[in-house]
């Protein structure tokens, strides 16, 4: 008796932060479908009365919202794919070649990581003033073309790799990028999938280094220009929860999608240190 | 081959070992140098500087000050308020955030719950959505009179709070959205870490007829300890960067009651263009951090001896 009623009473309390949880979303994707003014009445609506289109349909072609969603993507794919590439060559390195100062220098980069990215932003900001790369996609890709958490992760996940592999290729007479490209980067696939979706949906949400950079309306991001737009629309809420769903929704795709990769690589990242 | 042909050969290879490692090694290490490293020491020159828009025309105009901005920021009623309400969030809503996802870890691994994958997956999704979207939402959840969170807590008996309106309740709206927002991370790491703990001690405390809350405590606990001294410095150093929730939810106010230390280096730094006094916040901002680690650090080692 008592058995069941707790067994109860943890489902009924895991349904309920459940549908807390996911309560703000439903409600922010509801209110994008609802006319007007509905969802400031009172008491509160859940569900449009009348479903509409004309917010995702002002989006698009008064507020030019494809605009903000290309330059959210070639962003993203960009820092994606060139840091997903140094940091591998990197972190293969520091795990399976003997040079000089290699344990000091890979001591020396994990110290660095508790310095707070905002303390770069001003020099940085400085420095791509200067050589004209403020408003340019160039400028907000610089600062993820490696990162010292990629390099990290690889190298620990590259240490597991025989080197066997490696002295295999090479009697092959394999050269080392050959060895890299051929031999590492398979043998890395998961680390990689896990480095990717994080290096993708951190610059796609990402708000306070394109805010800086990109000043001009038409190269924000879609967090800059919904948080632009919140500031000029703050009465038309219907619109804005357009706005967040497109912001939100290409991100949510990725999520469900791969979610399998995305929290086992958690769970190694939190165990590892 | 003979002995020297041998040596020659070795440190050829030796050679072309080092070659190859810096040839992996520069892609990524040049850029973080440029653009990490150089900034970061960049900063910390510009803090000692009066550099501001006229600067930012012709350098020339930037002269050394010392201590100054430090010294000026220290007497700033606003640097403190910054600090005090950046405090109340890391101290008030780290603490709040790492018991939810403890929780929620609790939960998800329970045996009597059925749909476990399903069940994190949604606990997780609002960690990967996008914070300015999340905060604009959150602001119409907010609203006094229109917004879900009064309405549901009208049938509660509770009367209509001004969330954002109202300085007592704007930093406490933030943290709720924070744990919100948040909560979901930690509970995967907690999930890893509670699946690493042997079932036979759980086993054996049976056996000696522990009841639950006394296998939590002295079991369960202990276990998550290195886990959760890592969440929390983890968490610690993200929520000293609080800015993007204030920005869009409440720009610092009411009566800077939001106002949080990055938001502060943005407005000094990005909006009145004072860059050496944004830096030297900045520096300050990486002092705390930086001993904020170094105490868990050190309570943690010491929770060890």
């Amino acid at each position: 008796m008592i058995k069941s009623l707790g067994k109860f009473l943890i489902i009924g309390l895991a349904i309920i932060i459940a549908v807390v949880t996911l309560a703000p979303a439903m409600w922010m994707l509801s209110a994008s479908f609802m006319s007007t003014g509905e969802a400031s009445t009172f008491p509160p609506r859940l569900l449009p009365t009348r479903i509409t289109f004309e917010h995702y349909f002002t989006l698009f072609t008064r507020l030019q919202l494809s605009r903000y969603l290309v330059n959210s993507l070639v962003l993203s794919v960009s820092v994606t794919a060139i840091s997903l590439f140094f940091n591998s060559m990197a972190g293969y390195a520091f795990a399976k070649y003997r040079f000089p100062g290699r344990d000091r220098l890979f001591r020396f980069l994990v110290a660095e990581m508790v310095i707070p990215a905002q303390v770069t932003t001003l020099p940085l900001f400085l420095m791509l003033n200067k050589v004209g790369l403020i408003n340019t996609y160039a400028g907000v890709i610089v600062a993820g073309i490696a990162t010292i958490y990629g390099i990290f992760l690889v190298r620990q996940f590259a240490l597991s790799i025989p080197d066997s592999f490696i002295e295999a290729a090479r009697m092959d007479g394999a050269s080392d990028f050959r060895i890299y490209w051929r031999v590492i980067l398979p043998r890395c696939k998961p680390i990689l999938i896990t480095l990717a979706i994080f290096t993708f949906m951190g610059t796609w949400n990402d708000f306070l280094w394109p805010l800086i950079v990109m000043t001009d309306d038409s190269m924000y991001t879609l967090p800059v220009a919904l948080a632009n737009l919140t500031g000029e629309h703050v009465q038309d809420t219907e619109l804005m929860m357009a706005g967040a769903v497109m912001t939100i929704l290409p991100v949510m795709i990725i999520f469900v999608a791969l979610q399998k990769y995305y929290i086992s690589g958690i769970m190694a990242a939190g165990l590892k240190e | 081959m003979n002995k020297a042909g041998q040596n020659k050969s070795l440190r050829h290879e030796i050679k072309s070992v080092r070659r190859a490692a810096y040839f992996f090694l520069a892609p990524a290490l040049i850029p973080i140098f440029v653009f990490f490293f150089v900034p970061a020491l960049a900063a910390f020159v510009l803090s000692f500087t009066d550099f501001d828009i006229y600067s930012l025309s012709n350098i020339e105009y930037a002269r050394f000050v010392g201590w100054r901005n430090y010294a000026q920021l220290f007497k700033d009623p606003l640097f403190w308020k910054a600090m005090t309400n950046t405090l109340y969030y890391v101290l008030v809503g780290g603490p709040l955030s790492i018991a939810a996802s403890l929780g929620t870890a609790l939960l998800v691994n329970s045996r009597l719950i059925r749909f476990q994958g399903l069940l994190r997956a949604i606990y997780f999704a609002p960690v990967v959505t996008t914070l300015v979207a999340v905060a604009v939402v959150w602001r119409f959840m907010y609203h006094p009179r229109f917004g879900l969170l009064n309405y549901a807590l009208s049938f509660l008996g509770i009367a209509p709070i001004d969330w954002l309106g109202d300085p007592t309740w704007a930093m406490p709206a933030i943290i709720l959205m924070s744990i919100w927002k948040n909560f979901g991370y930690n509970m995967i790491i907690f999930v890893a870490g509670l699946q690493n703990i042997p079932a036979q001690l759980y086993e054996s405390a049976r056996i000696d007829g522990a009841n639950a809350w006394e296998q939590f405590k002295s079991i369960t606990l202990p276990m998550l300890a290195p886990t959760t001294v890592f969440v929390s410095i983890i968490a610690m150093i993200g929520n000293f960067q609080l800015f993007t929730e204030p920005y869009v939810m409440t720009q610092g106010g009411p009566v800077n009651s939001t106002l949080s230390i990055v938001l502060l280096m943005y407005q000094q730094g990005f909006r009145w263009w004072n860059l050496g006094y944004s830096a030297a916040i900045a520096f300050v901002l990486f002092g705390v951090i930086l001993l904020g680690a170094l105490l868990q650090a050190k309570l943690q080692k010491r929770g060890e001896a």
